[in-house]
């Protein structure tokens, strides 16, 4: 294989996707332009700002003789109209909703608190009859106003709860130091972003389609075919451009994305990764967008063969099959390569999965091994049918 | 080798039912500048996409430089340049870019490719526009850029179909004059042209085929005294008759 003349087409390649308006609009400016569409429209861009703050409430005091103090001290939670309790039988799941942003705070009540608050009542200028105890707060680390709000205002509850308006100089129960834990809160749009990613990729299928078909029309690939340029150098030229294409809508698609604000839950080993599974989804778009051109009498009828590649993946394989996947479509879904990138790019920047893990491993495999075979079936129909 | 730059026997080619070459015969001599005439699906294009590799003949034996087609055809496209009818070059690019594209792909080395590339535009009247890209050329320029590409190669065997088409009378003769300059460094050229005039001016032997077979060969002096005519569109005209045919 000649390096210079593979490199040669790949430069031409390249410098049709970004001169004709049509290449360069449905390759970059149109996923940048969703991008930022949905941004808006699901609230990657203003918006969002809570004046409430779920805290979830534990009550180990409940099944004690003492339990209306609990129940006294979510009241007065409530009462502040900042504070919304949200009672749960068990620490784990309320720290399970804080860990995915569902709450602001956790507060545990312990078990003594009501044998504690009745001890204080009875003698709350002798503190040596109190029954000392501790509130556990757990607060999300990523929200300042959480860490700043939240426990001044549950101790100022705890004051009026064992006191009544009246303030004391001091109390046998205290709130302990508020624990920080991470949270990864989760918009509309943080769903859509993997999907947007294969999105754009899937469009390379149009182009390459009517790029061959016009080439072929107008005598171009006839006169490439009498160069020493040989089948093998010239597809690899159309795989190198295209990936090249794929990396270069990843890039402006998160860039945009992150300027936005979108921020992925993985490392630059994960971005690396989702890089490479976009550029390989283009390689399976070459091989559709060959098959397209087999088809195709005319680079007119391109565009629209195109659709029977690009719709399948779109619908089934993008961030519209995530938006209400039905057992069927999500089932369908899984016979189109897009989908293995988008399943893959949402473990990686939703749920924060490793980029070693096996499950996006094995999602790279699939697509790999999908392109190559669409690829292989795009060339074979293209060489025996679509080459004139 | 056979000594010929290009030697065909007996070709046939069939496309269905309709026989576009019936056993045609020719010779073309190393360093020759051959024409290949006839009127329009007289076979000319037939026979020029057999040797350049893009059809396999049903039948007969073709070698261009010396190699068999289609067996040899990987070596045959490393020594020629073709220039096709239609313009067949890319109108997102500049024409420079479209000229050393070909340039790369014909293996010019990089470091040559540019002074090559300056020179042949200059030549063909081009180095002013080569900047601009294809898609707002004029027709006479986007087949002069057509002809660069063809030629930057330096090919041995040059293939040039038509390659004054639709061109103005200055244009044109700056073609003749860059074909001419091929022939002085003995390179073989074979040229298609609805011209009479160009091929008499040109070629140091003419080829007549009609109906996919040979009806006269050789230089235009000889054709016009075999057939006492004045020029040789008179030759064509005894050979071809006055009929009009469909174009192919």
């Amino acid at each position: 294989m000649d390096r210079q003349r593979v490199m040669a087409l790949v430069r031409k390649d390249l410098k049709h996707a970004v001169r004709e308006p049509a290449s360069l609009f449905i390759l970059l400016l149109f996923p940048v332009m969703l991008t930022v569409v949905f941004a808006v429209t699901f609230g990657g861009i203003g918006g969002g700002a809570s004046t409430t703050y779920q805290v979830g409430v534990v009550d180990l005091n409940a099944p004690g003789p003492s339990a209306h103090w609990s129940s006294d001290l979510a009241a007065n939670l409530s009462a502040t109209q900042i504070l919304v309790p949200k009672a749960y039988a068990d620490n784990a799941s309320a720290q399970a909703d804080l860990e995915v942003g569902n709450l602001q705070a956790v507060l545990v009540i312990p078990a003594d608190f009501g044998a504690s608050a009745d001890a204080y009542r009875a003698s709350p200028t002798n503190a040596s009859a109190w029954i000392e105890t501790s509130l556990a707060l757990y607060v999300d680390r990523g929200s300042m106003i959480a860490t700043q709000a939240i426990p001044p205002m549950v101790a100022q509850v705890l004051v009026v709860t064992l006191q009544g308006p009246t303030a004391a100089t001091s109390l046998p129960v205290t709130v302990g130091v508020p624990s920080l834990v991470t949270v990864s809160h989760h918009g509309t749009f943080d769903y859509f972003v993997p999907g947007l990613f294969a999105y754009g990729a899937i469009f390379i299928t149009m182009t390459v389609g009517q790029s061959f078909s016009t080439d072929r029309e107008d005598g171009r690939l006839r006169r490439l075919n009498t160069t020493p340029l040989t089948p093998t150098e010239f597809m690899t030229a159309q795989v190198i451009a295209n990936m090249v294409l794929g990396v270069a809508q990843v890039g402006l698609i998160f860039a945009v994305a992150f300027a936005i604000g979108y921020r992925p839950s993985t490392d630059l080993l994960g971005l690396a990764l989702a890089f490479l599974l976009v550029s390989v989804l283009a390689v399976a778009c070459v091989g559709f967008g060959l098959i397209t051109a087999t088809m195709a009498k005319s680079s007119s009828a391109a565009t629209g063969i195109a659709f029977l590649f690009v719709m399948p993946q779109m619908f089934l394989g993008t961030f519209i099959s995530g938006m209400a996947p039905s057992p069927a479509l999500a089932a369908a879904g899984r016979f189109v390569p897009a989908y293995y990138v988008t399943d893959a790019l949402t473990n990686l920047f939703l749920r924060g999965v490793p980029a070693g893990n096996g499950a996006v491993l094995g999602d790279l495999a699939f697509v790999s091994l999908a392109s190559v075979l669409v690829l292989a079936i795009g060339i074979v129909l293209f060489r025996r049918f679509g080459n004139e | 080798m056979t000594g010929f730059a290009i030697d065909v026997q007996d070709l046939e080619m069939r496309f269905g039912e309709t026989r576009a070459l019936q056993g045609l015969t020719l010779q073309v001599r190393e360093g020759e500048l051959f024409g290949l005439l006839g009127p329009n699906g007289a076979g000319k294009s037939t026979t020029i996409n057999i040797l350049t590799g893009l059809l396999e003949a049903t039948a007969g034996t073709a070698s261009v430089g010396g190699h068999a087609l289609p067996k040899e055809a990987r070596q045959v496209k490393e020594i020629i340049g073709v220039c096709p009818q239609d313009f067949s070059i890319f109108p997102y690019l500049t024409g420079r870019e479209n000229v050393t594209l070909f340039g790369e792909l014909y293996g010019v080395p990089r470091a040559e490719l540019r002074e090559r590339a300056t020179t042949i535009l200059d030549r063909l009247g081009l180095n002013g526009e080569s900047d601009r890209r294809v898609k707002g050329y004029s027709g006479g320029m986007k087949r002069r850029i057509s002809l660069a590409t063809a030629l930057i190669g330096d090919p041995e065997i040059a293939f040039l179909d038509e390659p004054t088409t639709g061109l103005d009378p200055q244009s044109r003769h700056a073609v003749w004059e860059f074909v001419e300059t091929l022939k002085e460094r003995k390179r073989t050229v074979i040229l298609t042209t609805h011209y009479m005039e160009e091929a008499e001016a040109l070629c140091d032997r003419i080829a007549i085929i009609d109906h996919g077979k040979l009806i006269a060969l050789g230089t235009p002096e000889e054709l016009r005294k075999a057939y006492e005519a004045k020029d040789l569109e008179e030759v064509f005209l005894k050979l071809t008759g006055r009929g009009l045919r469909e174009g192919m």
